[in-house]
């Protein structure tokens, strides 16, 4: 790899560092995508992605992204489930990109659980 | 890519530290190939081949597994084979091959998508990825990304755009 992009990389770690000391009130925030087969049949990539470019165009700091296999709820798929914090995960189901941004908006920024794309238990 | 993503996922799932994907085009001799290589707790022969069985799987959620049956399916029907190399305690190697341009093979897609997906997604997970197209060659490795970091995310918002971008141009400077 280039020397030119480590440099690069520094630099954004640096402002990534002070950005974080300013948010850092909010707690962690986790999202988790199944990306098993079902989930990527019924359409996880591109929810994926819709979470991803919403981090971006909003600028949203301490985010941690993981996929996980099926989740056993195909029916749902594709599923989206958020954790912040010590609060308990809220398991999102069908979940389109155009949802995904809505529950990234309201939920992950906003603190308010979507509660009508909610699995029911 | 999504035969990949199941690759990757079983490889996730014998505890890999290290998983290096290769991908590999040669236009002149019409093969595409590709090889995901991991240092998970790996398999004894009997269980290489019962893998390519349809209704042989390590799952408990459910008795059936089809990632590789279908994968090396889809590479028989385009002139291609699937192989896997393993030993327990050593790892696992899947090599598969096709005729680049029968109709039947799957294209590969947003590649830069998908490793960046990989890389975000299993971050705790050293990743190496390797894109080839003749004697071009696009190499990968997350590792002084993440000592440079120093523990900050990589779904930081400018790094997750410094990082598309870096693999989104590394591929196309191959790309034929």
């Amino acid at each position: 790899m280039a020397i030119k992009s480590l440099d690069e990389l520094k630099k954004l770690k640096t402002e990534a560092l002070k950005r974080r000391e300013v948010t850092q009130s909010t707690g962690r925030v986790q999202v988790i995508v199944p990306m098993g087969t079902p989930g990527i049949a019924a359409g996880a990539r591109e929810t994926l992605k819709a979470i991803l470019e919403l981090i971006e165009t909003e600028n949203l700091s301490d985010v941690i992204i993981r996929q996980t296999g099926s989740s056993g709820l195909d029916e749902w798929e594709p599923i989206m489930q958020v954790v912040i914090g010590d609060q308990p995960k809220v398991t999102y189901g069908k979940v389109s990109p155009e949802r995904a941004k809505r529950i990234m908006k309201e939920h992950v920024m906003g603190g308010k659980v979507v509660t009508e794309f909610v699995v029911p238990q | 890519m999504l035969h990949i993503v199941d690759v990757v996922q079983n490889s996730v799932r014998a505890e890999a530290k290290t998983i290096e994907i290769t991908i590999e085009e040669d236009l002149r001799n019409d093969r595409l190939k590709a090889t995901v290589q991991d240092d998970g707790m790996g398999m004894d022969e009997k269980m290489v081949a019962r893998i390519s069985d349809p209704f042989m799987t390590t799952r408990t959620t459910r008795k059936i597994g089809l990632g590789i049956p279908l994968f090396k399916a889809a590479a028989e029907a385009c002139n291609g084979s699937l192989q896997i190399t393993s030993a327990p305690g050593q790892g696992t190697r899947l090599a598969v091959e096709f005729q680049r341009s029968h109709i039947d093979r799957m294209p590969l897609g947003d590649l830069a998508g998908t490793l960046l997906t990989f890389l975000i997604t299993y971050s705790d997970i050293h990743w190496l990825f390797c894109y080839k197209v003749n004697e071009r060659e696009f190499v990968f490795d997350d590792e002084p990304i993440k000592k440079e970091l120093e523990g900050v995310p990589l779904t930081e918002p400018t790094i997750l755009a410094f990082l598309r971008e870096l693999l989104q141009e590394g591929i196309d400077e191959v790309t034929p």
